[in-house]
C-alpha cells in the first residue's frame, strides 16, 4: 500500500512543479556544448523557463520537428525543400553560431598534419588505407608517418556535421560528389559509425590510427589532435575564430531571406573550408503564448548576450549583418 | 598405455575442463562487479545523488534527476503493468477454459519475447506521436508492456503451486469461488507472486532501448509525466559513448548505482523464494 | 425444506454465482489485454512498414544496399549481422556453458553447485547497457590489442580474419553476446541434466564407464532436448539485444566478410536511426526491419518452448 501512495505523491509533486515552463528541443550535436551553456545561463536569468535540449543529431532534430514531438529543432544542415514541404507547421531558420568541422586523428607523436584535398577525399573514399601513403606525405614533408591502418570514424546517426563535411568533400572531389554525395545520412564507403559528435570523438580518442570529423570544440575540449585543411585558395588552415569568420564573410553580405546558405570551401585566402552556420528551427506558429514568449525571449537573448559565450567555446559569433536580419525574423514567430 | 589408463586420463582432463568452464563463467560476474565497484566507487560522491547534470564539457554535476526519473517511470510502469498481469494470471490459473487460456498464454509468451527496441517503437507510435511530445508516461507505458507478461506468468505459476486441497476445502465450506481466491488462495501464493513481480520490476529498471524514443532524456528535474524525463540507463549510454572523461566517471558511478539496485533486488527476491513458500496448514 | 428456506438458498447461490461471474469476466478482460496489445503491436508494425513493403517486396530480405539518400533499402546486412553475431556468440557460449552446466550438475557438491548457479543467474540480471559500457572500456581494447592480432597471426589466410583491427566489430559483439547468454545456457542445461534419473547414471557406472563417459555418453544425450531448449532461449535473447551491441559493433551498414570488420544488427540500426527517419519510406524500411526481427524471435521462442515441452513430456513418460 505504501508504494502506490509514494508513487502518486511523486507524480502529483511533479505536476505541481510543472508550473515551470518546459520547452523541449532536439537536434544537432555540433553546437551542443554552447547550446547547453546557453540554456543553463538563460535558466539562471529566467528560473521559470527550462529549455531541455537533447543532442541527437540534425537528422533527428528535423524528423522530430516534422513529427511534431518537439517544440523546436536544431540542425547544421539547412532543411531541404522537400523537408520543408513535409512540415505541417512552417518553421524558420535562425542561425546561432559559426563553427568549424575539423579532421581529428589519433597518431601519437604526429601533431599538426596537413590534409590536402586529394588526401582528405582519398581517405574517406577508402582509397587511402595507410597513414604513410605518399598522398598524405606529399603535404607533410619531413614528417615521419607510421605504416598503420587508417581507421575512418563517421556518424551512425543523421548528422548536420556529416552534411557540412560531405558538402565540402563534394565540392573538392568529383568522385565524392557522384558517389556518396552530401546529406545528413549517406552510404559511407568505409569506416565505423558512432553516435553524435561525442561518439566520433570518443572513438577516435581511444583508437590509435583513427580519423574522424568533429566540431572544433570536441577536439579542443578533449585535447585531441586535429589537422589543417587545404582551402579553395590552396592554403592550409586550421579552424580558428578568424578563419571560420572569414569563411562566412561572403555569406554575411548576401544572406538570403530564409538564412539557408552553405559556406563550405568559401573563397578567400584566410577562409577555413569546412565551416558552417548552425540553425535553430523554430515553428512559425506556437499556440501556447507562454512558450512563444519564452522562445522569442531566448532568441533575443541569444542574439545579443549569448553571442559573447562563443569565443570561449571555440565557435565564432554571428556577423553583425546576420544578427540584425535575424532580429527582424523573430517577429514572424506568432 | 592400456585402454583403461587412457580412459582415466580423458576422464580427469575433461572433468578439469568443465571445472575451468565454470570458473571462467562465474568469475565474469566478479570481474563485472569488480570493475564497477572500483571505477564507480571512486567516482561516486554525494554530488552524484543531489546535483543536476552540467552542460557538456564542464566537470562536476550529478545524475540526481536521472535517479528520480527512473524511479518515477518504473514506479508508474509497475502501477500499470503489475495489476493487469496479476489479474490476467489469476484468470489463467483459476478461470480459464482450454481455448482462451491457450490463446492468452501463447500471446503472453509472444509479448515476452519481443525485443525491447520493438516495444519502444510501438510505444512511440502509440503515445508519443498522438501526444506530440516525448514523455515519462510514454516511457512508463513501454516498460509496463514489458511487465505485463512477466507478472502474468509469475502469478499463474505460483497460483498453480497452491495445493488443490486448499481450494476444495474452502469451497466445501460453501464460500463462493471469488471469496476463496481473495482470502485463501492468493494470500497463500502471494509471497512467490510478489517476489516474481519484484524481479520483473528490477529487470525493466535496467532497460534502455524502450526509453530511447519514448522518454527521450532531460537535464532538468522531472516535471510531471507529460514531459521527457531522464533515466539512469539512458544517461549511462549517452555518457559512456561520449569523449569527456568526467562523463565516463559519472557513467561508472551511475552503472554502479544501477547494478547495485538491480542485484540487491534480485538477491533479496531469490533468497525469499528459496526459503520456501509458506502455505497455511490446518 | 420449507419454501422460504429453499428460496433463500437459491438466492444465496445466485449471488454467489454472480460474484464468480464478475470475477471471471474481470480477470478475463485483463487477461485479454495481452492479446489486445499484441494485436495492436503487430498491426502497427505491419501498417507502418506498408510503403517499404510495397516498394521492395520480398526482395527486401536479400537487398544489400542501405541508402537513405537514394531511398533504397535492403535488409541483408542487418539480418547477416544479427544472425552472425548470435551464432558466433553461441559457438563460444554453448561449449563453455554446457561444460559449466555439466560440472555443476554432475561433479560439484550440491552446496557449491547451488551457490555457483545463483551467481551465474545474477549475470542474467545485469542490464544490457552496463555490459555495453564495460565492453567499451575492457573488451574492445583487449580485442584490438591482443586477441585480434593473435587470431590474425594464426588464421590470417582466411577471409574472416583479414582487414584492419578496430576493436569494434562482429567478433567483439559476438564475445559480448556470449557473456550475456551464459546464464541461460548454464541454468537451464543444469536443470535438464539434474532431471536425468539416477538409474541411468548408475547403470552406466555399473557397466564400468568412467564418470566422464557416463556424463558425455549417457546423461547429456538424455538431456539433449532441454539443453537444446536452453540454446534456443539464449539465441532468442541474443537476437533482440540492442544496447550492448550498438556500443561495440561499429555500426556500418555494409556487408563484410571479415569478422574484424564493423557491422550492424537490426536492433542496433533501429536504435541509431529510428529517431531521425523522415518520410514514409525510410521509417517504413526501419519498421519492416523491426517486423523481420519480431517474426524471427517468435519462431525461435516457439521452438524453444516446444523443446522444453518435449523434455517435460519425455521425462514424465520415462518416469511412468
Amino acid at each position: 500500500m505504501k508504494i502506490p501512495i509514494a508513487v502518486a505523491g511523486i507524480l502529483l509533486a511533479g505536476a505541481a512543479l510543472a508550473s515551470a515552463q518546459a520547452i523541449n528541443g532536439a537536434g544537432a550535436t555540433f553546437p551542443y556544448p554552447i547550446y547547453g551553456k546557453w540554456f543553463e545561463e538563460f535558466r539562471q536569468k529566467n528560473p521559470s523557463i527550462e529549455i531541455n535540449y537533447q543532442s541527437k543529431g540534425s537528422g533527428a532534430g528535423i524528423a522530430q520537428l516534422t513529427e511534431g514531438t518537439v517544440d523546436f529543432g536544431a540542425s547544421d544542415m539547412p532543411m531541404k525543400d522537400e523537408q520543408i514541404a513535409a512540415l505541417k507547421v512552417k518553421a524558420l531558420h535562425f542561425p546561432t553560431v559559426l563553427g568549424g568541422v575539423v579532421p581529428t586523428y589519433n597518431l601519437p607523436g604526429v601533431p599538426d598534419l596537413k590534409f590536402s584535398s586529394e588526401a582528405m577525399a582519398g581517405i574517406f573514399l577508402g582509397q587511402i588505407t595507410k597513414w604513410n601513403d605518399p598522398r598524405i606525405a606529399k603535404a607533410n614533408p619531413g614528417v615521419k608517418l607510421p605504416a598503420t591502418d587508417i581507421i575512418v570514424v563517421h556518424r551512425a546517426d543523421g548528422s548536420g556535421t556529416t552534411f557540412v563535411f560531405t558538402d565540402y568533400l563534394s565540392k573538392i572531389s568529383p568522385a565524392w560528389k557522384s558517389g556518396p554525395g552530401a546529406n545528413t545520412s549517406i552510404k559511407w564507403p568505409t569506416g565505423v559509425g558512432q553516435q553524435g559528435n561525442e561518439g566520433i570523438a570518443g572513438m577516435v580518442k581511444q583508437t590509435p590510427g583513427a580519423i574522424g570529423y568533429v566540431e572544433l570544440i570536441y577536439a579542443l575540449k578533449n585535447k585531441m589532435e586535429y589537422g589543417s585543411v587545404e582551402n579553395a585558395a590552396g592554403a592550409y588552415l586550421k579552424a580558428t575564430l578568424e578563419t571560420v569568420t572569414a569563411a562566412a564573410a561572403g555569406a554575411a553580405k548576401n544572406m538570403p531571406a530564409d538564412f539557408r546558405v552553405s559556406i563550405t570551401n568559401a573563397p578567400g585566402k584566410n577562409a577555413y573550408p569546412i565551416a558552417s552556420f548552425t540553425w535553430l528551427l523554430i515553428p512559425t506558429q506556437i499556440q501556447d503564448p507562454q512558450k512563444r514568449a519564452a522562445l522569442t525571449g531566448f532568441l533575443k537573448w541569444m542574439l545579443t548576450d549569448g553571442q559573447n559565450d562563443c569565443a570561449s567555446l571555440g565557435y565564432a559569433p554571428l556577423p553583425k549583418e546576420v544578427v540584425s536580419q535575424e532580429m527582424k525574423q523573430i517577429a514572424q514567430v506568432r | 598405455m592400456n585402454r583403461l589408463t587412457f580412459r582415466k586420463i580423458v576422464n580427469n582432463v575433461m572433468l578439469t575442463a568443465t571445472g575451468l568452464c565454470t570458473l571462467l563463467t562465474v568469475s565474469i560476474l566478479f570481474v563485472i562487479l569488480g570493475y564497477l565497484i572500483y571505477n564507480g566507487g571512486k567516482s561516486l560522491d554525494w554530488g552524484f545523488f543531489t546535483k543536476l547534470p552540467l552542460p557538456p564539457g564542464e566537470d562536476g554535476g550529478g545524475m540526481a534527476n536521472a535517479i528520480v526519473g527512473s524511479a518515477e517511470m518504473v514506479g508508474l510502469a509497475a502501477l500499470i503493468g503489475l495489476p493487469i498481469g496479476f489479474l490476467g494470471g489469476l484468470y489463467l490459473a483459476e478461470f480459464s477454459g482450454k481455448f482462451l487460456g491457450f490463446a492468452i498464454r501463447y500471446t503472453a509468451d509472444l509479448l515476452n519475447g519481443v525485443p525491447s527496441i520493438v516495444i519502444g517503437i510501438f510505444a512511440w507510435a502509440l503515445v508519443v506521436v498522438p501526444m506530440h511530445s516525448f514523455s515519462a508516461l510514454a516511457g512508463a507505458i513501454a516498460l509496463a508492456i514489458m511487465l505485463i507478461p512477466i507478472s502474468m506468468r509469475t502469478t499463474e505459476q505460483f497460483l498453480s503451486t497452491v495445493p488443490n486441497a486448499l481450494r476444495e476445502g474452502a469451497l466445501a465450506l460453501g464460500a463462493p469461488k471469488w471469496k476463496v481466491l481473495a482470502t485463501v488462495i492468493v494470500p497463500a501464493a502471494m509471497k512467490g507472486i510478489l517476489t516474481g513481480m519484484i524481479l520483473g520490476v528490477a529487470r525493466v529498471a535496467g532497460e534502455t532501448a524502450p526509453l530511447l524514443f519514448t522518454a527521450l532524456n532531460n537535464q532538468f528535474w522531472p516535471r510531471g509525466i507529460a514531459q521527457p524525463a531522464a533515466s539512469l540507463p539512458v544517461m549511462i549510454y549517452t555518457h559512456a559513448i561520449a569523449p569527456y572523461d568526467d562523463w565516463h566517471r559519472q557513467a561508472w558511478a551511475a552503472g554502479l548505482v544501477l547494478l547495485a539496485m538491480v542485484l540487491a533486488t534480485n538477491i533479496a527476491a531469490r533468497w525469499i523464494l528459496s526459503r520456501g513458500i509458506s502455505v497455511q496448514k490446518g | 425444506m420449507s419454501a422460504t428456506a429453499t428460496a433463500s438458498v437459491l438466492t444465496r447461490r445466485s449471488s454467489t454465482v454472480k460474484g464468480d461471474e464478475i470475477a471471471h469476466l474481470v480477470t478475463l478482460a485483463f487477461g485479454a489485454t495481452v492479446v489486445l496489445i499484441t494485436v495492436l503491436l503487430v498491426w502497427n508494425l505491419w501498417g507502418a512498414s506498408a510503403a517499404s513493403r510495397s516498394k521492395f517486396g520480398i526482395g527486401f530480405l536479400w537487398g544489400t544496399n542501405w541508402d537513405p539518400n537514394a531511398a533504397d533499402f535492403g535488409a541483408l546486412p542487418f539480418i547477416y549481422g544479427t544472425v552472425m553475431t548470435s551464432l558466433m556468440a553461441l559457438a563460444i557460449s554453448v561449449p563453455l556453458g554446457v561444460g559449466a552446466a555439466i560440472f555443476l550438475a554432475e561433479m560439484a557438491p550440491p552446496g557449491l553447485s547451488s551457490a555457483c548457479t545463483f551467481l551465474v543467474e545474477l549475470l542474467a540480471a545485469v542490464p544490457s547497457v552496463i555490459y555495453g559500457m564495460l565492453a567499451i572500456f575492457t573488451v574492445v581494447p583487449m580485442m584490438r590489442e591482443y586477441i585480434e592480432p593473435a587470431l590474425k597471426g594464426a588464421f590470417g589466410y582466411l577471409p574472416q580474419f583479414q582487414g584492419p583491427m578496430l576493436g569494434v566489430g562482429y567478433l567483439t559483439a559476438a564475445v559480448v553476446l556470449a557473456i550475456m547468454t551464459f546464464p541461460y545456457i548454464i541454468a537451464i542445461s543444469r536443470e535438464a541434466l539434474l532431471d536425468v534419473p539416477h538409474d541411468q547414471r548408475e547403470a552406466a557406472l555399473a557397466l564400468g564407464a568412467t564418470r566422464w563417459e557416463t556424463t558425455f555418453k549417457v546423461v547429456v544425450p538424455y538431456a539433449r532436448l532441454g539443453i537444446l531448449g536452453s540454446i534456443f532461449l539464449g539465441l532468442a535473447r541474443a537476437l533482440g539485444e540492442t544496447m550492448a551491441i550498438t556500443m561495440v559493433i561499429g555500426n556500418d551498414s555494409t556487408l563484410h566478410a571479415s569478422w574484424f570488420a564493423p557491422g550492424y544488427t537490426i536492433a542496433a540500426v533501429l536504435a541509431n536511426e529510428f529517431a531521425e527517419a523522415t518520410g514514409k519510406m525510410y521509417t517504413g524500411a526501419l519498421v519492416e526491419l523491426g517486423l523481420v526481427l519480431f517474426l524471427v524471435t517468435i519462431v525461435i521462442n516457439a521452438l524453444a518452448r516446444l523443446l522444453v515441452l518435449a523434455t517435460t513430456r519425455k521425462g514424465s513418460a520415462k518416469a511412468a
